[in-house]
């Protein structure tokens, strides 16, 4: 098996004294057709991991951009399988991580994805609405097909919170950088710093910083405090422009994260 | 001294009931979840709180409302009929039972901001009421079919100083108006406290809505004991979220003789696809923060629903009913929009009450059934008026106002 492990990437991330490019792209928009070309796309790009995005009829923690994205990929037909099957056949050269909502995931069947997640070379898995410690029988059905979980870290996380919310996390945590909904912002909240250092007292794990970054200044910004930076809403939108908007974006994106940074040994 | 527990004899976990319940949330309202929960055991443990509560019921919300008699509909339905006039209440429904409770804890935790959803308007009212009254900050959001539908109601919450949002996203509907809510608690949420109006929701919403309303069952048990002398056969009521049923039945349940009944919104009927009965045709998922019957398709994702009635025209329902259905206890079934509209029509005629297009529902349930013998005594939830429907109504049966 070729090491397409997330730690393996965090190895050859930090080697190159950088920090870790994480686009998100919503599976299915504008087009199944766009998203496969997207996907090698953002490899070609610099991505380290990549985010899909199974398409939700409610998702409540998504704002406008994500919203739109997965109510056009719902119409396109998207579903759990669809989101596995692009994975599987795009065979991309570093770790994919699915981004959902619960309830597609249930109605897939849990044992069903962690299985075909596995085939289809998943590396990892993020559910939004799934909280550390909430449901730990679906947690074990995906880490026992060796499935990272990414746990989600707000703002609002705080005490022994933290420590449950690390508890058991796999992969990276994904820490959020401001209260709110997915999408753009102008510039980086002022406390990313002090909740990344928080953070990095409670847990080994690396750090990627998202929700709201759109820029190239934004993501170097991010990659001075964080491990890695995540980039959602502003791909998205590029990505409705067509895949040259979306390229160029990535570009800007890479150089940001590109370093080199000193940072504290893990 | 006491024996440790056995190991196989584990207690539900606190916030489920069975399987269902849970706090199915983004990471970031966790803290607020618990905080909510913290303060709310706080408020049940201090009695200044409950005397507060109950003052305002009485005094405010003009608590107890009244059991009546309704012979005429007795006479069509075939035995006593009693009906809960929870339409009686200040604002015309249940809902303002739960907003001046879950006001009054905002106000504990310091939370000057409150938000709310609303499908028909009432919860939306109740909130804009609640807030009024202690001058708190009030944002309802209102999907823009239900505003068009309950115009009367979007003008009473802006008079009462609240801004009522328009949610153009989904079905702009109840539960696009529920997502856009969660979407603002998420970036709001350290000074905003959201007041969910059913007994939906991540923990512990269902059950402390449940605990807000059940002053409705509580009531109406002693109120029929002393009017009839014995239980009733049986308790009926509508069923969208499930916060009225869910008040009027959880005094009722540990009476296994009482007979309880939801009604969902059949739509057009079910075959048809157009409905709100998520107890029929549902099945167990993730929406709005808890595990319950969902109305779903095949890839989990939450479908389009319909009702004559906002109120109950919603894929969900409270994870509570989800149990007490799977159990047996709570028995659930659906009448028509055009049922329900007969009922309307039916009780203003032969009693001189306009029941809320909802409650409409229960109405319509026990004049179909009519199986009880002159005995029986049958309690409807009347959990609100229909002066709010008056207009949609009149549009939807080609009458002229």
């Amino acid at each position: 098996m070729s090491d397409r492990s997330i730690a393996a990437r965090w190895k050859l991330i930090r080697s190159e004294r950088r920090a870790a490019l994480i686009p998100y792209l919503t599976a299915g928009y504008p087009s199944v057709e766009r998203t496969r070309e997207a996907l090698r796309m953002v490899v070609e790009g610099g991505a380290d991991f990549v985010e899909v995005g199974v398409p939700f009829s409610d998702p409540l923690a998504d704002g406008p951009v994500i919203q739109r994205s997965s109510h056009a990929a719902l119409q396109q037909g998207m579903n759990v399988a669809g989101v596995l099957e692009l994975i599987r056949e795009t065979d991309l050269a570093v770790p994919v991580i699915v981004f959902s909502y619960l309830n597609p995931i249930m109605a897939y069947g849990l044992e069903r994805f962690a299985r075909d997640a596995q085939t289809a070379g998943v590396a990892g898995l993020l559910l939004t609405d799934l909280p550390a410690g909430e449901d730990p029988s679906v947690e074990q059905i995906m880490r026992a097909a060796g499935l990272d979980l990414i746990r989600l870290i707000a703002p609002t996380t705080e005490g022994t919170r933290l420590a449950d919310a690390v508890r058991g996390a796999g992969g990276f945590l994904y820490v959020i950088s401001r209260l709110g909904v997915t999408g753009t912002r102008t510039q980086l909240d002022e406390h990313a710093a002090h909740l990344v250092s928080r953070v990095r007292a409670v847990s080994d794990l690396p750090i990627a910083l998202g929700f709201g970054l759109a820029t190239g200044e934004q993501a170097r910004a991010a990659a001075r405090i964080a491990d890695g930076v995540v980039v959602g809403s502003a791909l998205v939108e590029r990505l409705g422009e067509g895949i040259e908007p979306a390229r160029r974006l990535m570009a800007e994106l890479r150089a940001g994260v590109q370093g080199p940074f000193d940072r504290p040994k893990p | 001294m006491r024996r440790a527990p056995s190991p196989e004899v584990k207690a539900p976990a606190r916030g489920r009931f069975g399987q269902y319940g849970g706090r199915y949330v983004p990471e970031t309202l966790m803290a607020a979840l618990a905080e909510l929960e913290r303060v709310y055991d706080e408020a049940v443990a201090d009695p200044r709180f409950g005397e507060e509560l109950n003052d305002l019921l009485r005094n405010y919300v003009g608590r107890p409302t009244p059991v009546s008699e309704v012979p005429r509909l007795s006479e069509r339905v075939g035995c006593r009929v009693l009906l809960k006039r929870e339409d009686l209440n200040h604002t015309g429904a249940h809902k303002i039972n739960n907003t001046i409770g879950q006001v009054l804890l905002a106000r504990r935790m310091g939370k000057r901001r409150i938000i709310a959803e609303t499908g028909a308007g009432q919860h939306g009212v109740a909130t804009a009421t609640a807030c009024a009254r202690f001058g708190l900050e009030c944002v309802v959001y209102m999907g823009e079919e239900d505003m068009a539908r309950q115009r009367l109601n979007v003008y009473r919450m802006r008079v009462m100083g609240a801004t009522v949002v328009p949610v153009g996203s989904g079905t702009r509907t109840l539960k696009d108006a529920l997502n856009e809510a969660m979407r603002d608690w998420v970036t709001n949420v350290t000074h905003t406290h959201y007041v969910i109006g059913t007994v939906a929701g991540p923990d512990p919403f269902p059950r402390m809505v449940r605990d807000f309303q059940s002053v409705i069952g509580r009531e109406a048990k002693s109120q029929v004991l002393e009017r009839v002398g014995a239980l009733p056969t049986t308790v009926v009521a509508c069923v969208g979220g499930g916060s009225n049923a869910m008040g009027i039945f959880h005094s009722f349940l540990d009476d296994p003789a009482v007979e309880l009944v939801g009604v969902e919104a059949g739509g057009e009927g079910l075959a048809t696809g157009k409905h709100s009965a998520t107890l029929a045709a549902g099945r167990p998922g993730v929406l709005h923060g808890s595990l319950s019957y969902v109305l779903q398709d095949a890839d989990g994702q939450v479908q389009p629903t319909h009702s004559v009635s906002a109120g109950l025209d919603y894929p969900g329902v409270g994870p509570e009913h989800s149990y007490l259905r799977d159990t047996g206890r709570v028995k659930y079934d659906n009448v028509t929009d055009g049922e329900a509209l007969d009922a309307f029509h039916a009780l203003a005629r032969l009693e001189g009450i306009l029941p809320a297009l909802e409650s409409s529902h229960a109405v319509a349930w026990a004049m179909r059934e009519r199986r009880w013998s002159a005995r029986d005594v049958v309690l409807i939830n009347l959990s609100g008026r229909g002066d709010k429907d008056v207009a949609h109504v009149a549009a939807v049966t080609g009458a002229e106002l």
